[in-house]
């Protein structure tokens, strides 16, 4: 390949003249081809088309059409606009775009849409999925029926010849042959039998050996021998036994009848499952739109809405607490690296970075043993006795506390930074003018320091409203008041939402779904609004 | 135009390539399996976790080889159950999985597993309580192959005695305190949010029970005990050894140092499962086991029992083969055994625990601690039960009142179960 690209090596030997004497001069003549370019170019859009044609293979066997039209479109279209010379800007735009609609919207949509259904545990997959699980759960051996040691065999050619079970009666050792036609018995001298019962050869019948059988799975699964009690199947690759579905399902009621007790369960489209008359409900059920439900259940369910604001309010609380005091904090030390009679300022800078270099899920756990009420570093170091977690403030407190030593030194990098920005002449005005360092500070310092650092505060904010991690490895949203376990006195509404999701029987991502876009409307109302006064603020000091 | 041409040329090439490494890869189980067809056979892919991928690796080689079969073991360190229905529901999963028994009624209900049928021989060979475990609906859904319960593990320095009574245990415990010689009574895990658990056989010895049973023998989920009198007045015994009484039951002991309280000598009574063992060995503490002991003048305390077990999933591609390994080969004693090498909890295969308790006499008498343990009730309701239940249990033994915070938990955990 690499002889090919004589061309533009030869361009760049001659300067930054325009190249090949084919190319329209007019758009080129300012961008210069260069070998390093053409080649990331051909090695970027050979990984998309090689991209692209892995994923499709799936997607036709899946028949997934509509999946398909589209990779194909968009795949044209990358390549359309990497080949042609024109539409420079989209050029720049198109990754980010790409990359936005792929882990951005295409998630939201997702999330969206799964609040719309009551997708989550027994209610997963199709109708027909649910059917067939509850069919072939309920296959049971038909009492006192014999079990039988089997041969998988086959009529002719081992990978393509009709599959035969060779069946061997343990009582008395009478070899029958059976498919989806019924039993036959074999003569004894057409057939030779290990000890065990297991049929070794067979006379017009290939034996098949594990290894043979595994690879025609599916068909020795699905094929049933029809006898008088029920149906012979395989149990594994070596024994058949009699069973017989005792649930089955029924089109015409559209309902699952039990031919033992004779009980029907008719299906419910709404709630996706299979209901009796009596309410029961069978475990096995299927994925279905309702609607707004679950969004109504979030407003309407007194276990749900009543704790709502008290929740709201401390996680405001606490996203505000842990950015302020991480804020100031770090602020605080920054400004005091930041003075020019500080010595040995590397030093310390490395020490206090060292908390936002380990990792915070590790971090997290080790500050809720040392909080413990007896054995706890906390307690043992200042001699207390004080149940940090067990009570509503100290917990907060607790927490905050945590928050603040592994967030601070991030604030105190980013205000280092942004100090450094702010020019020494400023602030040796202001001390000029006879401004005492706290005016200065007032006046010059923080205001140019919050434009800097203001999105980032915002930033900071709605990570913490949705920081599940501080709360969940710390106090799992304890203390419980005693009446009632399922809203703590240190919930966020993450965690709390993420009890109520995943804490009962089972997950219920359609819930937990329509709870977090309930989280995104808030996060973005409070972000929406704070950019807005952000913006307002740079207007005044710039 | 020399250029672009090449440009092209090279962008197919590459493309190409780049499809041809991909596809290899992807391509890998359909054309290799037909390939490998004529020599070998299908595969069979397993999921456990870590340490039993470990044990099960050469067994599953020696399947494989015997069988003229490929055999894949695949370690998920985490979250094996709810990735094993995720996959499944993509048609991802394995064709068997590895796991506790108490994840059946969730993956019945996702229709991620099918029943096993085991012939009436082979299903004797069990331990009668392992069996009742893995069954589910009148199903047997898996073949069990450890058992666990916790049992009463005493530092024998310290309490030379098995306590008879809890009560009896309470009385040595603040002895040993007062002596200075330890510093809890009984270490016993709850935590600040509790632990449904390690309190259950407490509880039972009170008098409570989680589910009633119905007809069939299976737990009823209509029937509920938390909330009941029952459950009432057997917190109110607990309360009695929580931290404004006795102090026996302290929300300081957590699951993270129970344990290590217990090795470190400073308490004379564990209430754990055979996970323990290992490490009261490596601290080289002298220890015996006893049943976890009950009230007095109450009933027997009940340990849960919890079953591990192999299970056949329903949407594996390759069903036929997983029955024949999970219901004639994972059966064996051999395969028992290694897995009890690498972790030793019972085998519930009574040819598989005859074998190794003579070198391992910690066996039998956690045995003997789980003979009269409940089954963990594998019913998809008692995930409600655990998260409520605990936390109860911690605001209890911190001085709650029993009846409030009990008749609180009740509603809360029938409000979820549907």
């Amino acid at each position: 390949m690499s002889t090919k690209l004589s061309g533009p090596r030869s361009t760049r030997t001659s300067g930054r003249g325009p190249v090949g004497s084919g190319l329209p001069r007019t758009v080129r003549s300012h961008v210069p081809i260069t070998a390093t370019g053409l080649v990331v170019k051909v090695v970027l859009l050979g990984l998309v088309a090689g991209i692209a044609i892995w994923a499709a293979f799936p997607l036709v066997e899946a028949g997934k059409w509509v999946g398909l039209a589209l990779l194909a479109a968009t795949t044209a279209g990358l390549f359309y606009l990497y080949l042609t010379p024109r539409h420079i800007p989209a050029k720049y735009l198109l990754p980010g775009t790409v990359f936005l609609i792929a882990f951005q919207v295409f998630p939201v949509l997702y999330t969206a849409s799964t609040a719309f259904t009551n997708f989550g545990d027994g209610h997963r997959g199709s109708k027909d999925d649910a059917i067939v699980a509850i069919q072939s759960s309920s296959v049971q051996q038909v009492p006192g029926s014999t079990e039988y040691t089997l041969s998988v065999a086959s009529e002719g050619d081992p990978v393509t010849g009709p599959l035969v079970f060779l069946v061997t009666d343990p009582a008395t050792g009478a070899v029958s042959a059976g498919d989806a036609g019924g039993l036959r018995r074999l003569d004894a001298a057409d057939v030779t039998v290990a000890p065990g019962g297991k049929v070794t050869a067979a006379d017009g019948y290939t034996v098949l050996t594990f290894g043979q059988a595994s690879t025609r799975s599916q068909e020795i699964t699905d094929l049933v021998v029809p006898t008088a009690g029920g149906a012979l199947r395989s149990s594994g690759l070596s024994r058949a036994y009699e069973g017989r579905a005792i649930r089955a399902y029924d089109a015409g009621c559209d309902c699952i009848t039990d031919r033992e007790s004779g009980r029907t369960w008719t299906a419910d489209e709404k709630a996706g499952s299979f209901v009796a008359a009596d309410g029961e409900r069978l475990a096995q059920g299927w994925k279905v739109n309702v609607g707004g439900e679950n969004f109504s259940r979030v407003l309407t369910d007194p276990n749900i809405s009543g704790p709502f604001f008290g929740t709201l309010l401390w996680n405001f609380a606490f996203a505000t607490g842990s950015t302020g005091l991480t804020f100031l904090l770090g602020m605080a030390i920054a400004l005091a690296l930041h003075s020019p009679r500080m010595r040995g300022t590397n030093l310390y800078r490395v020490l206090l970075i060292l908390p936002y270099a380990m990792p915070s899920f590790a971090m997290l756990l080790v500050w809720r043993d040392m909080f413990n009420t007896d054995f706890g570093l906390i307690n043992n170091l200042f001699g207390l006795g004080v149940d940090w977690f067990g009570q509503d403030w100290s917990a907060r407190a607790t927490v905050l506390l945590v928050q603040l030593w592994l967030g601070y030194p991030y604030m105190f990098l980013v205000a280092t930074g942004a100090l450094q920005a702010i020019p020494r002449e400023l602030t040796e005005a202001t001390s000029v003018d006879g401004a005492s360092p706290w005016q200065s500070f007032r006046a010059v310092t923080l205001p140019l320091l919050l434009v800097a650092l203001a999105p980032l505060l915002i930033a900071s904010f709605a990570y913490n409203f949705n920081n599940i991690n501080a709360i969940w490895l710390t106090t799992e949203g304890g203390p419980f008041p005693a009446d009632n376990p399922r809203n703590g006195a240190t919930d966020l509404l993450i965690t709390y939402t993420y009890r109520l999701a995943f804490g009962a029987q089972g997950a219920e991502f359609g819930t937990a779904a329509a709870v977090s876009i309930f989280i995104f409307a808030i996060v973005a109302t409070v972000s929406a609004i704070s950019f807005r006064s952000t913006r307002k603020q740079e207007e005044v000091y710039s | 135009m020399r250029i672009r041409t090449a440009g092209v040329v090279a962008v197919l090439g590459l493309a190409l390539a780049a499809s041809g490494c991909g596809g290899s890869d992807d391509d890998s189980s359909a054309p290799a399996t037909k390939e490998s067809a004529g020599a070998a056979g299908g595969k069979l892919v397993i999921w456990a976790d870590d340490k039993r991928t470990a044990a099960l690796k050469p067994f599953a080689e020696t399947f494989g080889q015997t069988n003229g079969v490929t055999v894949e073991v695949q370690a998920v360190s985490k979250d094996l159950q709810t990735n094993f229905v995720t996959a499944s529901q993509q048609g991802s999963g394995p064709d068997v999985v590895v796991g506790a028994h108490d994840w059946i009624g969730n993956l019945v209900q996702n229709g991620a597993i099918d029943p096993v049928q085991l012939a009436a021989d082979q299903k004797s060979g069990f331990n009668e309580t392992a069996v009742k475990a893995v069954t589910f609906n009148g199903q047997l859904y898996g073949v069990p192959y450890a058992m666990e319960n916790l049992a009463l593990i005493r530092n024998t320095e310290l309490a030379p005695e098995a306590p008879k009574t809890i009560e009896e245990l309470v009385a040595t415990g603040k002895k040993l305190k007062a002596e200075k010689k330890a510093s809890e009574i009984l270490c016993l895990q709850s935590g600040q949010n509790g632990d449904a658990y390690h309190i259950y056989p407490l509880y039972t010895s009170a008098g409570g029970y989680l589910f009633g049973t119905g007809a069939n023998g299976d737990y009823d989920p209509k029937d509920l005990g938390v909330g009941k009198p029952e459950s009432i007045a057997a917190f109110q015994r607990i309360a009695k050894l929580g931290e404004k009484g006795e102090g026996a039951l302290k929300r300081s002991i957590t699951p993270e140092n129970a344990i290590a309280t217990f090795t470190g000598k400073k308490c004379a009574y564990l209430v754990s499962g055979p996970w323990a063992i290992a490490d009261a060995k490596k601290a080289n503490i002298s220890y015996d086991i006893s049943p976890v002991p009950g009230f007095a003048g109450g009933k027997e305390a009940q340990p849960f029992v919890g079953v591990q077990a192999f299970y056949v999933a329903a949407k594996g591609k390759n069903k036929a083969l997983a029955q024949e390994f999970v219901a004639n080969y994972t059966t064996k004693p051999d395969l028992a055994v290694a897995l009890y090498n690498a972790e030793p909890r019972p085998p519930a295969l009574t040819a598989a625990l005859d074998q190794v308790k003579g070198s391992d006499p910690d066996l039998a008498k956690f045995t003997e601690a789980g003979k009269n343990g409940q089954v963990l009730p594998a019913i998809p309701a008692m995930a409600a039960i655990w998260d409520p239940f605990g936390k109860a249990e911690a605001a209890i033994i911190g001085g709650a009142d029993p009846a409030k915070t009990i008749t609180a938990a009740g509603k809360t955990i029938s409000g979820q179960i549907k």
